[in-house]
């Protein structure tokens, strides 16, 4: 293939180039066998929803085709920006993303530091087998056991409360709105914590041994040895989780949401693909529920630029 | 001075106390809730209602287990989520092993030209509403297809595939071609076995993903019970509050009937629970050598 690649590159003129492309492709028929109808495939389930977005500007009826839909121009958008439910859920789902970020960003960090100070190789490689563990068990089981635990009848986490005198009664954690953010954002530490770790620790396995050797030298103690050379050293790393985190931000899925919340606390689980879901399939608007998709999109996108741009500015690199 | 390193050892021991306790903290808060829908599960139903089933049952029992063996749509559930995961597994990870392998190749034309609409499907997305409707056009809708076909090709997987078979050397094709080897033959007699650690790792990728699905049932296939999985029907269950209540209450009372006695919901919550989460416990330790190798590499290349 070498000689393929030579010929090809030094043929100048366009006639016997296309020739050769031609037999190159002849020979590589087996390559576009194997790769073409997946292209297809991903044309079919990726990028042919996209023209489903048509759907936000029509009033969009199914059964007729494309061009007996009635068009409406940007309808869905202002009726969506009038409804007061819309910003409930833009809240809703910022509030969580945010908190989101700030700790299943950090505290994967710190965990990952924190592990990389022992040095039994047993208790640490037990604790990863462990943290890693909740990472594969499916949404649906995890809400189930957050439920359990803090519910009110043999819920582990009040009867902790109660038998250090906390409280006096149990506490109805699922039912009350003002927690439920709080519980969404644990509950998904609880989960992904250790997996997440996985990738600050194999940065940290890469750093140079010498330098913590030198520092030690020169008397600098475990915290300052963690501050001045393991953060430093991950710091691209971290880097560039941050950003594509942040490109992630608004894209933070509704299965927590859907399945941990309940009537009670709906104004503060609903979040914007639930908005769309319940509108778009459970009430058959599906030039609305369209309309709300497109908005979660463009403002995901629109983060990961700033996010993107931020970074270049600061660190002369980019992630996309 | 001597003081000084004393001082600085003893902060050691400090540091190292501490940090112990913590970790071993977070060990207790990940592995506790699984060891209480086990002993829960195991426990004697109507003793369990008195509460107070930690860590070890009080009344030890299987009754649980053979209570929720008897709901049918478990048993369908479980048969569709294990026919799930292994078609959904075997075929996602011949295909995007086989479109990595064409990518990894420097000399094949198209490179560019596949990798490019391959990977940015990593960055957009069609959205919930799209998305359904493609899939009803398809007429995908109540079929068992829409668990298999819709997510075959991920990006992310192939590029972790096609970076370890970077790392190959070329010239074990160069010799296979020349003893007239066709690129197929190469890439499923050579190169597939050689890339068996990431391919594990795919395989558990995929394979967590398809039993843990539950969402494709809900949406495509909640109408037709024979093609319920588990995940659903364990959603079914614990949702007790809105839809889900109506089923749950069927469970309980055709159990009930069924065996005169009473088993209480709760029970059969954390039995389910279990039979979903044991599979994943049983396979997970034999990969897990693999994956973290996978996940760094993939990281890396992303």
């Amino acid at each position: 293939m070498e000689i393929t690649r030579k010929a090809y590159s030094k043929s100048s003129a366009i006639q016997k180039k296309k020739k050769t492309f031609w037999k190159a492709a002849k020979n590589q028929k087996m390559l576009y066998a194997m790769s073409l109808p997946f292209v297809i495939w991903v044309f079919v389930f990726n990028y042919l929803p996209v023209w489903g977005w048509t759907m936000a500007f029509q009033n969009f009826t199914p059964g007729i085709s494309f061009f007996e839909q009635e068009w409406v121009g940007l309808d869905h958008f202002i009726a969506l920006f009038q409804d007061e439910r819309f910003y409930l859920t833009l809240r809703n789902t910022l509030a969580m993303s945010f908190l989101g970020l700030l700790f299943g960003f950090t505290i994967p960090i710190i965990f990952a530091i924190l592990l990389n100070e022992v040095r039994h190789s047993l208790f640490k490689r037990t604790i990863q087998t462990i943290t890693y563990l909740p990472h594969f068990v499916s949404w649906v089981v995890v809400a189930g056991i957050v439920t359990k635990m803090l519910s009110t009848d043999g819920g582990v986490v009040n009867d902790i409360l109660m038998g250090m005198g906390i409280i006096d009664q149990p506490f109805q954690f699922m039912a009350k709105e003002n927690w439920f953010w709080g519980i969404v954002t644990v509950s998904d530490i609880w989960k992904e914590m250790g997996w997440n770790a996985i990738i600050f620790l194999a940065a940290i396995a890469g750093l140079d041994p010498q330098l913590y050797e030198a520092a030690k030298v020169d008397g600098a103690n475990r915290f300052r040895r963690m501050w001045h050379i393991t953060l430093p050293g991950i710091r691209p790393t971290i880097l560039v989780v941050l950003i594509l985190n942040i490109g992630h931000l608004i894209q933070i899925g509704f299965e927590k949401q859907m399945l941990l919340g309940n009537s009670l606390v709906v104004d503060y689980s609903e979040v914007l693909e639930l908005y769309a879901l319940n509108y778009g399939i459970g009430l058959g608007e599906f030039s609305y529920g369209t309309a709300i998709g497109i908005f979660n999109s463009v403002v995901s996108i629109f983060l990961l630029f700033l996010a993107n741009g931020i970074f270049k500015r600061y660190s002369n690199q980019s992630v996309m | 001075m001597k003081k000084g390193i004393r001082k600085l050892s003893f902060k050691n021991h400090v540091f190292d106390i501490i940090n112990y306790s913590f970790l071993i903290m977070v060990m207790v808060v990940t592995i506790y809730p699984f060891l209480n829908v086990l002993a829960i599960s195991l426990n004697e139903s109507v003793d369990t209602i008195r509460g107070g089933i930690y860590l070890w049952p009080r009344e030890f029992t299987l009754n649980n287990y053979f209570e929720i063996s008897k709901y049918d749509n478990l048993i369908t559930g479980f048969s569709n989520s294990v026919l799930r995961t292994v078609i959904g597994t075997v075929l996602g990870v011949f295909i995007q092993a086989m479109v990595a392998f064409t990518l990894s190749r420097p000399d094949f034309q198209g490179r560019k030209f596949v990798s490019t609409v391959i990977v940015l499907t990593m960055y957009f997305s069609g959205g919930l509403i799209p998305g359904y409707m493609l899939i009803r056009d398809l007429g995908l809708m109540n079929s068992f297809w829409v668990y298999i076909l819709p997510g075959l090709i991920s990006a992310f997987n192939i590029i972790i595939i096609r970076s370890f078979m970077d790392g190959l050397p070329m010239s074990l094709q160069e010799s296979a071609k020349m003893d007239g080897a066709n690129d197929f033959t190469i890439f499923y007699k050579i190169i597939l076995p050689l890339c068996k650690p990431v391919l594990a790792t795919i395989a558990l990728f995929i394979a967590v993903g398809q039993w843990n699905q539950w969402f494709d049932t809900y949406l495509f296939n909640s109408m037709n019970e024979s093609l319920t999985t588990l995940q659903y029907e364990l959603m079914k269950i614990l949702d007790n509050t809105s839809m889900g209540g109506g089923q749950d209450a069927n469970l309980m009372r055709s159990t009930n009937e069924q065996q005169n006695n009473l088993v209480s919901p709760e029970s059969i919550k954390m039995a389910i629970t279990m039979v979903t989460v044991v599979p994943i416990i049983v396979v997970y330790p034999l990969v897990q050598r693999y994956f973290i190798q996978g996940m760094t590499l993939g990281a890396v290349k992303q």
